[in-house]
């Protein structure tokens, strides 16, 4: 198992750049998450470790050893591609046996190892088939077989199980981290998928348009999202982006959103935004509802998302519209009175230039 | 399970085994012909209308691989009954095979050796075409390679114009540097006109082979060369056999460049089969038995890769 560390990695295809000087440390053992939408390097990102794409500056270390300019065979990794992994000329052991014979294990050696990785996986009745013959769970497991079968290095999964249906994608997450726990193996997982990301991931590595945009544990990037397109990534539903105007001094301050009548909220929350414009993020499960009159200020429900655990109850904040996660059953449908306030410790600011977390210093 | 078929469905699938019953009579009635005649005595070779149903003989097969003459006289009984079966049904045609004056051996026909030298030819260029098409192939799918698509449509190029038209230069050429009637000279030949079409055809094939089964190879501690013996070749081997038995088919029938860059040494056997209809009064049911064993090895080549041939010829239209 290894330490992985890359430093100021720049790729360009042609005059195109897709990795912008991304620096992160993968430490031994660690599972790292990469989230991001489609095209915004992720691939790249791990073909680059892997060594199946060079870099175009910048250097990559595999415990301690420079490797970047190493082929991918001398790199010790193994990688498990979302899709076409499986060579179909092969029956499923003769795919798992495959990276052993690069390395000239004897055939007992191989038989046991094969073995021993099919019976951990689950999969040794599978073993004779050839790949045609396999469902798409089983593909993904037997791929994930043929990467752990040689011990490598560090183990580099993308999308591994992007193509599977939800259901399927549920249990193999589950498995994948069943594995990571068992063999405890440096890995890095690339997905656009925030569940599985916050499922799986020690850290997160959240990633735009070729750029890191935070890396950290799936808790402090789902509650201190580092900016606005972090706050707008992660999460389900999406954390409300509102022009706020904050007004008043003394004990409460004046949270104007979208110029409405303005949330009361306690100075000491919102005094390190000096009153420089900013946009206010508030997920969905901060934006407080009640039918009884109270703090805050009366507006009506514009739209009703029953989702069985739970309803998401879209309501009219001046001119934005705030989107709210009830118990279900809480409103019937549109156009009801309900009375709305803003948990404040809950609440982002965002630089309205940059996009930039605001954050409480203190 | 029955299937419910419309009027309409009913009546295009009967159209559609008419057409392809229609067809195959258009095809293998020239192949029945020669088959037929090959077997048939020289009398009923050229009966009109056509003899249909006659005793099958083998002395057409015996009489195309020796040199024979006319008998003078019948041959002595002793001679006849010493005779192997072969050489007797020559004798029974009024025939004798032609010996050699101070050995007394039999001389054969020339039609071996072409045959032979046909063999030759086509299999070495066909495996040189496809085996040179397949790594060029390869390169251009995986490898950026600057000018690509001009260099692709160079190699087209070579085809665009009738062989036919460098024919002359061709053969001053080859009478220059020695080429002319040698096996490697139409070797050379028969490998470059197939090349450019060997390149477009695999390229065709590889380009479907996912990057990624070589890159899985690759990560797992393979070299490209290694990754490309182990996992592109399998998985290529359908367009290969459609590739080769493409190849083979041109090599194999090629006339014109046959007869002319050749006369003994490297004749292969399409030039030769024709020139014995004007050695003497033609006998048909001869040339017949060499026209039919000329056909056997494409069809027994065609035969043995069907099932790659199959695939291979309805390659992109099915996906999996
Ligand atoms: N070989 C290449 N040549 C040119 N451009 C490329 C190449 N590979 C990738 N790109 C470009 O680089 C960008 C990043 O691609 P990459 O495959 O890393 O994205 P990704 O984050 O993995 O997306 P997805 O979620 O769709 O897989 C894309 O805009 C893509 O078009
Ligand atoms: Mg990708």
């Amino acid at each position: 198992m290894a330490r992985i560390e890359l430093n100021n990695i720049e790729k360009f295809f042609g005059s195109v750049q897709v990795l912008k000087n991304v620096s992160l440390t993968i430490e031994d053992g660690e599972f790292v998450v990469m989230l991001g939408q489609s095209g915004c390097g992720k691939t790249t990102m791990l073909r680059a470790i892997a060594g199946l794409e060079t870099v175009s500056s910048g250097t990559i270390t595999i415990d301690g050893r420079e490797v970047q300019d190493l082929k991918a065979a001398d790199r010790d990794i193994a990688f498990v591609f979302q899709s076409f992994s499986l060579y179909p000329h092969m029956t499923v052991e003769e795919n798992i046996a495959f990276p052993l014979r690069a390395v000239r294990s004897s055939k007992a050696d191989r038989v046991a190892e094969v073995k021993e990785v099919a019976k951990f996986l689950g999969i040794e009745r599978l073993l004779p088939r050839r790949p045609s013959a396999l469902s798409g769970g089983d593909m993904q497991r037997v791929a994930i077989g043929r990467a752990l079968v040689r011990r490598p290095q560090a183990l580099l999964m993308d999308e591994p199980i992007g193509a599977l249906d939800a259901k399927l994608r549920e249990q193999m997450r589950a498995e994948i981290k069943r594995l990571h726990i068992a063999r405890n193996s440096t890995s890095v997982y690339v997905t656009h998928d925030q569940v599985e990301a916050m499922s799986l991931a020690d850290r997160i590595v959240v990633m735009h348009d070729g750029v890191l945009q935070q890396v950290g544990a799936p808790n402090e990037v789902y509650l201190h999202p580092a900016n606005l397109f972090v706050a707008q990534f992660v999460g389900s539903p999406v954390m409300n982006i509102a022009d706020v105007a904050v007004e008043g001094s003394g004990t409460d301050a004046l949270l104007r959103v979208g110029r409405s009548e303005g949330f009361r909220v306690p100075t000491a929350t919102v005094s390190h935004l000096n009153g420089s414009p900013a946009k206010l993020g508030i997920r969905p499960e901060a934006v407080l509802l009640s039918r009884e009159p109270g703090e805050g200020f009366e507006t009506e429900t514009t739209n009703v998302e029953p989702l069985g655990s739970h309803d998401i109850v879209d309501v009219r904040v001046g001119d934005e519209t705030l989107r709210a996660r009830c118990d279900s059953g809480f409103a019937r449908g549109d156009g009801e009175k309900v009375w709305v306030t803003l948990d404040p410790a809950r609440a982002h600011f965002f630089d309205a230039q940059t996009g930039q977390s605001l954050r409480r210093t203190a | 399970m029955a299937e419910v078929k419309t009027t309409r469905e009913v009546v295009m699938n009967r159209a559609a085994i008419a057409a392809v019953f229609v067809a195959l009579i258009v095809m293998l009635t020239p192949i029945y012909w020669i088959a037929s005649t090959a077997f048939k005595p020289r009398s009923l070779a050229t009966t009109a209308p056509p003899t249909v149903f006659f005793e099958p003989t083998l002395t057409p097969f015996a009489k195309l691989f020796v040199r024979r003459s006319q008998m003078r006289e019948p041959v002595d009984q002793e001679t006849y009954d010493a005779a192997p079966w072969w050489e007797q049904l020559i004798y029974d045609d009024g025939e004798s095979v032609v010996r050699n004056r101070r050995s007394g051996e039999i001389t054969p026909s020339g039609y071996w050796d072409r045959y032979k030298n046909s063999l030759i030819i086509s299999i070495i260029s066909t495996f040189l075409a496809v085996s040179m098409g397949t790594l060029t192939a390869y390169g251009f799918s995986r490898f950026k390679v600057k000018g690509e698509n001009d260099w692709l449509f160079f190699i087209l190029s070579t085809r665009m114009l009738p062989p036919v038209v460098v024919a002359i230069p061709m053969f001053l050429m080859y009478r220059a540097v020695g080429l002319h009637d040698t096996h490697l000279g139409l070797i050379i030949l028969y490998t470059a006109f197939n090349l450019s079409f060997s390149v477009w055809i695999m390229k065709g094939f590889i380009d479907e082979i996912p990057r990624e089964y070589e890159e899985a190879a690759l990560v797992d501690g393979y070299t490209r060369l290694q990754a490309f013996i182990k996992i592109v070749l399998p998985e290529a081997l359908t367009g290969i056999a459609a590739t080769a038995v493409f190849c083979f088919i041109i090599a194999w029938n090629e006339y014109a460049f046959a007869l002319m860059m050749t006369n003994r040494n490297a004749q292969t056997a399409p030039p030769y089969i024709p020139s014995q209809v004007g050695s003497g009064l033609p006998d048909w049911s001869v040339i017949a038995a060499g026209a039919f064993l000329f056909l056997l090895p494409v069809a027994i080549f065609t035969f043995l890769l069907r099932n790659h041939l199959l695939r291979g010829m309805s390659f992109g239209a099915i996906r999996k």
